[in-house]
């Protein structure tokens, strides 16, 4: 009996530990961060350090040599700035398109003239929802270089001869942004959506009574209201190019012609897997990595984000 | 109000996360060993009873796993012991090479048997081989083989992949156009000929003569090999850039250009719907590809069936080589591999033995490599290509065996392929913004700086 109640006793107090443990205010935030801080460096810093270490290396198996600089002084050649040059301008356009149309067309969509606003903003969404592969696929029916294929069709309703599109650097770069705008439109028009539900209706009134247009109120209202989910929308867009990868692969899965499809993210591939250069890889990786790393800065400390107190 | 957007921004953020996870596997690496959902086939061969072994098999090309569909049932017939389980699946071409580097590379995940293509083999010769020796089986027939099949995927003397065939390159002619623009077919003897058919194909007809490929190399190696040129010398010295090579280019752009008796092949290779489609609406009268591409025919243009003919390749000169070997499989056993004393026999059983090599003709339509059994009276009985392309495409494989040149293979041989195919032909032959030199000599500088 006496030890009965001893033990009950005990496992009480053993119990009240535990909650004591994950209510006491110095241990719990560690516990609540703990999946990130795990997921960092298992899944980021580890690999990260991984790919430094790599690109100083040939690897092959069983014989990993360090070969100091030599990997990065193979790097500036003339397909690396193919790559880049693609890359550049593919996150040109696709940043220009992904922020002022979901921005404009979120606008839209928000102001109570348009009619079935709700299915509008359901079917701009769906593409998200689907692989890039998938619709790449698609898209290269529909591009393909037939007479008969659907893009050569409604061209041809315009008196435009039908098209290799898959094979010259203009058309290849209109495949390319055009399957990211239709896949990530959707995704940016939710986060303006989300912006503009922020923006004090009271604003707009006051503008209205001063006589302001629909324009002015747009330009002096909504876009600095704005701002915050502006560049965060532009700051993942660019970033997201960098390391844009898939909407080449399925459109020229084993290398485009002219190198007009050829990425950043593609070349490391090439010569990592394909040319079975793993340092080598490795090493563009890490140039890749400065380039982001040094854009994202600039970006963000031109448009103010990084300053204190805000 | 500030709640619900909040609600939105969390429910959306998720979303993204959620579809970027998904389109990842779907990318290019994606696909583990385990893993058999990115495959476009996948078979499970032979017996079913417990003590059967299991091997896994990997190839690129699912027309593949019909050779060793019939290797593993008389292998299971003839050794009721030790009865064989195979798991054959096919993948695409890059995936399937990406994924076998890896998994060599990290020590886990490949499989006991699998198909490497010749353009892709040097690949995994570089460093220590994970791949393991085939001497021992090789040793006592390599005097049966054509020897070179061998020698294109060996190192260091060891040989590491079985060949799949001799790849001898022919002309596959559209008998039906041809008649209807009135060649004779058989006077089509030198390039100049082929030139003066075309020309009566394109005027008679509404086919071109040929189309000739911007995204692979087949339109281009065996016509240099034939003249006996290639990317590298027998020293592995690059000769990308040679003048028998150039005047090989400008020869494929005046087919284009000047003559206008060919096309750029619809898709850019000889392996894509657009083409298959193309050709089996009689789109051109011709196509000049290695043996092995009979398969293509038979199983993705059914409509030709009894219209094609296959016929030596024009000669440059009075007395040239009428056809080149181009192309290959080497077939290996990895190093990872549980059971590789059964699986090296069990391929060797498939590859190497008379039986094997009848298969590999009778089953894939392919020119065996074991030259012995080319006069085997077996190989004369009736199967499906001698339904398609007529009876005597052996006569024409007989009649070209000593004018058949072996390639030269180096561990840079992926970097010609990538060069070739992105650049060289496409700058060439589509953009027309390179002359040949200029673009070979490009190449050529991008290889020996890699």
């Amino acid at each position: 009996m006496i030890e009965r109640t001893a033990s009950t006793a005990e496992s009480r107090r053993s119990k009240w530990s535990l909650k004591d443990f994950f209510l006491s205010k110095k241990v719990v935030p560690y516990v609540f961060v703990s999946p990130f801080i795990i997921s960092f460096l298992l899944l980021f810093l580890y690999p990260l350090i991984n790919g430094v270490v790599m690109s100083f290396q040939t690897i092959l198996p069983g014989q990993t040599t360090f070969i100091g600089m030599r990997n990065y002084e193979r790097i500036l050649n003339p397909t690396f700035f193919k790559a880049l040059s693609n890359t550049t301008v593919y996150v040109v356009l696709t940043t220009v398109i992904l922020t002022i149309l979901p921005m404009v067309l979120a606008t839209m969509l928000n102001s109570k003239f348009v009619r079935f606003s709700n299915v509008f903003r359901a079917s701009l969404f769906i593409p998200a929802l689907t692989s890039t592969i998938v619709a790449g696929v698609v898209f290269r029916l529909m591009f393909g270089e037939s007479e008969s294929s659907l893009a050569n069709t409604v061209v041809g309703f315009f008196g435009v001869e039908p098209m290799e599109w898959k094979f010259g650097a203009a058309t290849g770069m209109f495949l390319m942004v055009l399957l990211c705008t239709w896949k990530w439109l959707g995704v940016n028009i939710l986060y303006f959506m989300a912006g503009l539900a922020n923006v004090p209706k009271e604003l707009y009134e006051a503008a209205e009574m001063d006589g302001a247009g629909i324009l002015n109120k747009f330009r002096h209202i909504t876009l600095p209201m704005l701002k915050p989910i502006t560049v965060y929308v532009v700051t993942i867009t660019i970033i997201g190019g960098f390391r844009m990868y898939e909407e080449s692969y399925v459109f020229w899965p084993e290398g485009s012609p002219g190198n007009i499809g050829l990425t950043i993210v593609g070349y490391i591939y090439q010569q990592g897997f394909r040319m079975n250069d793993l340092g080598f890889g490795a090493a563009i990786g890490v140039v890749l990595m400065l380039i982001i790393f040094i854009i994202s800065i600039l970006q963000l400390s031109l448009s103010g984000t990084l300053k204190k107190g805000e | 109000m500030k709640k619900r957007s909040l609600f939105v921004l969390l429910f959306s953020m998720l979303f993204v996360l959620l579809a970027a996870c998904g389109s990842g596997g779907g990318g290019g690496g994606g696909g583990g060993s385990e893993n058999s959902e990115g495959a476009d086939k996948t078979e499970v061969i032979g017996s079913d009873s417990k003590d059967a072994t299991e091997l896994t098999f990997w190839t690129f090309q699912e027309l593949h796993i019909n050779l060793f569909e019939d290797a593993v049932t008389r292998w299971n017939k003839e050794f009721p012991d030790r009865p064989i389980k195979l798991k054959a699946e096919a993948y695409p071409y890059d995936n399937m090479h990406n994924n076998l580097l890896l998994a060599l590379q990290s020590g886990k995940g490949a499989p006991d048997i699998v198909d490497i293509e010749l353009g892709r083999f040097p690949n995994y010769l570089q460093g220590e081989p994970q791949l393991l020796p085939m001497n021992e089986y090789v040793d006592p027939v390599r005097d049966e083989f054509i020897e070179s099949r061998f020698d294109i995927y060996s190192k260091d003397g060891q040989n590491y992949g079985l060949p799949t065939h001799v790849g001898a390159t022919v002309v596959f002619y559209n008998k039906e156009i041809m008649d209807k623009a009135g060649v004779d077919i058989d006077s089509i003897e030198t390039w100049d000929d082929y030139i003066a058919a075309g020309k009566q194909v394109v005027e008679k007809t509404d086919a071109v003569m040929t189309t000739l490929e911007t995204g692979d190399y087949w339109s281009y190696w065996p016509l240099i090999k034939q003249q006996g040129s290639d990317f590298f010398d027998e020293n592995g010295k690059l000769t990308l850039a040679n003048e028998t090579n150039v005047k090989t280019l400008e020869f494929m752009h005046g087919l284009i250009h000047d003559e206008k008796i060919a096309e750029i092949t619809p898709g850019g290779t000889h392996h894509e719907e657009e083409y298959y489609g193309f050709m089996n609406d009689g789109g051109a009268a011709s196509v000049i590809m290695p043996m092995w591409y009979m398969g293509r025919f038979t199983d993705y243009m059914q409509d030709l069936k009894g219209k094609m003919v296959i016929r030596p390749m024009p000669k440059w000169t009075e007395d040239g080589n009428r056809s080149a070997g181009a192309g290959g499989t080497g077939t290996a056993v990895t190093n990872q591999t549980e059971h590789p004393e059964l699986a090296k026999e069990f391929l060797a059983y498939a590859k190497l033995s008379e039986e094997g090599n009848l298969a590999l003709w009778k089953i894939m339509g392919f020119d065996p490599p074991r030259w012995t059994v080319w006069e085997n009276p077996a190989i004369k009985e009736d199967n499906k290509y001698y339904q398609y392309f007529g009876t005597d495409i052996f006569d024409t494989l007989l009649s070209i065996k000593d004018e058949i040149d072996s390639i030269n293979i180096t561990e840079k041989n992926p970097l010609v392929q990538e060069q070739l195919s992105t650049n060289v032909f496409n700058n060439v032959l589509r953009a027309e913004n390179q002359s040949p030199e200029e673009a070979l000599k490009e190449a050529e500088a991008a290889i020996s700086s890699n």
